[in-house]
């Protein structure tokens, strides 16, 4: 073969999770933690291998892999939300009587997917990566076997699922036929010329923009979202909030910029209607929500909106920002999530928001970190999350898209409502019972850990930012 | 000079405190104990600082002072830079100055999580000094809303029956406002490349960009000055937080408005804020007569000083708007003496709702005779609060008028009227409360100052008499920094703006100026007409 050594890290999960899937049909659902415990080891060396490689850059596969700095970060950030997400997630199995041997075997070939997706260098391996991912998501929602709730967030889940990979793959086939290949840069080279931009190949972009659009849930393909976050069960949301979204963004961010990136005036209008509804969708229609997790799912929405704002600018910068604002997202998320599975009174699990009423003076450290990552997710400075919109808007700015810029902020103002109600809600009402206290440990680490990122960037945010300047410049060198 | 980075030491010595008082352990009464003195003594030692850096001050140059520069952010050539000018120097120290007071007059008050209370006015005091020091917008930009954050718990938290609905008003206005600016200083930073204020000041961008920048700017400003009509949030919050809070509320936080004009609005887009003086000469105008016809019939006394601040506010913004040096100074310095004063007013409800858990004026009466010394203290205050001469209210607003007077005389005339109108309640209240007979028992039977409570107000009087008396004793500190502000704007023609006002009544219609190229652009990026 050729350069093989550049996938070792997806090999290494690939084979590591067939291993872990042999384990756990001998061993059987009691053997759950510690193939749980296995994966999060394979993710850990995961990313040991992706670092390793971290220099290498290149083509295997028939040139349908690629590896560059672009996708080393976002693999590399995608196993963290993954080891994260997975770790939050044990007790929670246990306390629910979910302990499939499938529920870390599935994450593993999730993520498996996720790291091909950023590392997809034609519209097959795009195809297919994007679908490994995204059937084992469709399983993993309805892993609750006896809940219906479950079961009717996964059926749904999949259906829009089939229906947006439908599309993209639609999209996909136009694109093909009408420039004749299916690698990206070959497909750029070829619309470099703008005698060959067709209607078919515009047509194809937007059928694959919609497809791309169902899965980071962008409005208007966004309704599966609510009901799906709301539905599975809330260790899977966790996994759905924290991370397939990443991969998805960076997928887009590839599609964009090297397949599409000699026609960005194609894109971008689609882009600008996406973010701006989503945006305000997700203030708007999160202000009335009672539970947490559907809270969350809104809050996504309007999150993508303003992530989308950098890719929108279509500058180098721009797509640092939206790395940026994905990167903290995750952080916030995979704090929240954290908290949201700390959360059970008498062996249920607290979904409401004012449920929560009070926690302060029954958990102080849990309620603060919450107060702190809400803070953050409204864009208060000088916690991380005003780095992000900082980021998003001044590639906005400097794009000198100054309405959306100025549409983005208003919004973040409705939004900043309901990320307030939960602080009212822990802080200033009346505390109702004690949560239980059993199992914290590990998710009072992960919520203590998003905790000081989010109040420490401000020390040194150049850290971040010169990682992403960096990951992103790979995709400006072939422009 | 001193050598060490003492505007960096005063702005992070209260997290310094906030730290300690974290790892405060054992049982509640002690460590409430604990934390208590570990607050006062990290704002006093602050505040001991903050007398070194006026000492050391030097008020022969204009410049800025005791700067100090990190690449703080290499990546958007965003540097840690601080410093002082004549201009920001006395509100450090206003900052420094009220934190302590504020510590001491919730001494006994507070019971419920004493710690956190501490610990939300030490981080207060933190983004308050950082926000005056702060010589890079960005930088500005953090410690200015991050103000919010300790300000909304300590409403949310400590406050009255409404705080809730008190608190989200106050932080979505205000954050409604300030995002606006961040847009602004994005789009600062993209046209002159760099987000240094120094710089920013000696680089006005085009014409046509000023005008939405102003307007950028005036939003978040004018919301925290707070100016009419975007002043309604005030009165909700001073009502329901804290006394406490309502002090800084009223003594630094509204000053935060003025500042931003004479450091960003005035200096940075010249041409836009002559254009736009005439509105803010209206509007200052009807907030002083509105809002003092609004104090006059409220029962509540903390909603009439809210209001009365309102009022006062009206009077700094008409000053600094004249753009000339009476003005600006007076300006200054009303917003010095409404610092000291207000909040001084808003400690004096404080003590007598301690004893009575009331704010209902008709509730007292009569209180001269078994609170002789309060009585003295309520009404020094109250005369400065009136625009009394000898007292540090009177030079404020005699300025200011002075300043307008040259713009306009009907200016001057207007704004005179919003101090009858102080005086009218302000004497009210001060009849009803303390003179008068004493028809309620509890309020009859109420103590006087005790030596804590005197220790509060001691201090702040001594200082309204001092600066009324000696207005010289800041004023030739502040004095250069104004000029050069005057002299940079000089050039800009103040006549022609007061041509304008003469022929035109409402500045904002009409004569605005058509819509530059820049945001046609953009409007054509929204749509579907964007070539290539």
């Amino acid at each position: 073969m050729e350069n093989i050594v550049i996938a070792t890290p997806e090999i290494f999960l690939a084979l590591s999770g067939m291993l872990l899937l042999m384990l756990g049909v001998f061993k059987g659902d009691s053997y759950t933690k510690n193939l749980c415990w296995g994966t999060i080891a394979v993710f850990a060396f995961g990313v040991v291998l992706v670092f390793a490689n971290r220099g290498l850059s290149g083509d295997t596969f028939f040139n349908m892999f690629h590896l560059d700095a672009f996708g080393t970060y976002l693999k590399v950030i995608i196993l963290l939300g993954l080891i994260a997400s997975l770790a939050m997630a044990i007790p929670y199995l246990r306390q629910e009587k979910m302990e499939h041997f499938e529920y870390p075997v599935l994450t593993l070939f999730a993520g498996l997917g996720m790291m091909m997706m950023v590392s997809s260098n034609n519209l097959l391996s795009l195809y297919v990566a994007l679908e490994l991912q995204a059937l084992s998501l469709y399983v993993l929602a309805t892993i609750h076997r006896f809940s219906m709730r479950s079961a009717e967030a996964g059926l749904k889940y999949f259906i829009l699922g089939a229906l947006s990979s439908g599309m993209l793959l639609f999209g996909a086939s136009l694109i093909y036929g009408f420039t004749g290949t299916i690698h990206f840069s070959e497909i750029a080279t070829f619309l470099s010329t703008p005698e060959n931009v067709s209607e078919g190949v515009i047509i194809g972009l937007v059928f694959l923009l919609v497809g791309f659009a169902f899965k980071i849930s962008a409005v208007p393909f966004h309704m599966w979202t609510p009901d799906v976050y709301e539905g599975s069960p809330t260790s899977v949301t966790a996994l759905f909030v924290i991370v397939p979204k990443v991969a998805a963004m960076g997928l887009l961010i590839r599609v964009l910029f090297e397949m599409f990136g000699t026609i960005p005036d194609q894109w971008a209008q689609v882009l600008v209607i996406l973010s701006v509804l989503s945006m305000a969708w997700g203030a708007f229609a999160a202000l009335t929500q009672e539970n947490i997790k559907r809270l969350m799912a809104y809050s996504s929405i309007g999150n993508m909106g303003y992530a989308m704002i950098g890719l929108i600018a279509g500058t180098e910068q721009g797509v640092s920002s939206t790395l940026i604002y994905m990167t903290l997202y995750m952080i916030m998320t995979a704090g929240v999530f954290s908290i949201v599975l700390c959360l059970r009174r008498n062996g249920i699990a607290i979904e409401r928001i004012s449920d929560m009423g009070g926690l302060v003076h029954t958990n102080p450290v849990i309620a603060y970190i919450l107060v702190i990552l809400m803070f953050s997710m409204t864009g208060l400075p000088p916690m991380a999350g005003f780095f992000g919109k900082l980021a998003v808007f001044n590639a906005a700015v400097s794009a000198e898209y100054y309405t959306l810029a100025v549409f983005g902020v208003l919004t973040s103002v409705v939004a900043a409502y309901y990320y307030l109600r939960i602080i009212k809600v822990v802080l200033f009402d009346q505390s109702i019972d004690e949560i239980d206290h059993t199992d914290l440990f590990v998710k009072k680490v992960i919520m203590i850990v998003c905790a000081l990122i989010v109040v420490g960037l401000i020390a040194k945010p150049s850290l971040l930012f010169n990682t992403t300047d960096q990951a992103s410049s790979i995709l400006f060198e072939k422009l | 000079m001193i050598t060490f980075p003492i505007l960096s030491l005063m702005t992070f010595l209260p997290l310094v405190g906030v730290l300690f008082i974290l790892i405060i352990r054992g049982d509640a009464e002690i460590s409430a104990r604990n934390a208590k003195a570990i607050a006062l003594w990290s704002s006093l030692f602050t505040f001991a600082l903050s007398c070194v850096l006026l000492v050391n001050f030097d008020e022969t140059k204009t410049g800025f002072q005791f700067v100090e520069m990190i690449d703080w952010f290499p990546a958007y050539g965003i540097k840690y830079h601080l410093g002082v000018d004549g201009i920001s120097l006395f509100f450090v120290i206003l900052s420094s100055f009220l934190t302590p007071i504020c510590i001491l007059s919730s001494w006994n008050v507070v019971q419920r999580r004493v710690k956190e209370y501490m610990m939300a006015f030490l981080v207060l005091e933190t983004f308050m000094i950082g926000t005056f020091a702060a010589l890079d917008s960005i930088l500005f930009y953090v410690f200015f809303e991050g103000v919010l954050i300790p300000m909304f718990l300590i409403i949310g938290i400590w406050g009255g029956d409404r705080r809730i609905y008190s608190a989200f008003k106050f932080f979505l206005y205000t954050f409604l406002g300030s995002v606006l600016m961040l847009v602004a200083i994005l789009t600062l930073y993209f046209q002159v490349g760099t987000t240094d204020i120094p710089t920013l000041m000696a680089s006005p961008v085009a014409t046509y960009m000023q005008y939405w920048l102003w307007l950028a700017f005036f939003a978040s400003f004018a919301v925290k000055m707070p100016m009419w009509p975007v002043h309604t949030w005030l009165p909700d919050a001073h009502v329901e937080a804290p006394t406490a809070g309502s002090v800084i509320l009223a003594g630094v936080l509204l000053k935060m408005g003025g500042y931003g004009f004479l450091r960003f609005s005035i200096p940075m887009f010249p041409d836009a804020t002559l254009y736009f003086a005439p509105m803010v000469y209206w509007l200052s105008i009807i907030a002083i007569i509105y809002t003092s016809l609004v104090a006059l019939s409220q029962q509540d006394m903390k909603k009439m000083i809210a209001y009365s601040s309102v009022a006062h506010m009206g009077f700094v913004t008409l000053g600094i708007f004249t753009l000339n040096v009476q003005g600006i100074e007076g300006g200054i310095f009303q917003m010095l003496s409404h610092g000291l004063i207000s909040a001084a007013l808003f400690l004096c409800v404080g003590v007598v709702y301690d004893r009575m858990h009331t704010r209902d004026i008709n509730r007292y009466g009569g209180i001269v005779r078994n609170m002789p010394k309060y009585a003295t203290v309520f009404m020094i205050l109250l005369l400065g609060s009136v625009g009394l001469p000898g007292t540090s209210g009177f030079v404020g607003e005699f300025l200011a008028l002075l300043g307008a007077y040259q713009v306009d005389p009907y200016l001057a005339i207007l704004a005179g009227t919003g101090v009858v109108l102080g005086a009218t309640y302000m004497l009210w209240l001060y009849k009803t409360v303390i003179f008068g007979p004493q028809v309620h028992a509890d309020a009859s039977g109420m103590s006087d100052l005790d030596w804590r409570e005197t220790a509060m107000f001691v201090p702040i009087v001594v200082l309204v008499i001092a600066l009324g008396v000696y207005p010289s004793l800041i004023m030739e500190k502040i004095s250069p920094s104004v000029k050069q502000l005057v002299a940079q704007i000089e050039p800009y023609s103040v006549k022609e703006a007061n041509l304008q006002m003469f022929t035109n009544i409402e500045p904002a219609s009409g004569k605005f100026p058509p819509m530059p190229d820049v945001i046609k652009n953009d409007n054509d990026k929204m749509g579907m007409t964007k070539d290539k």
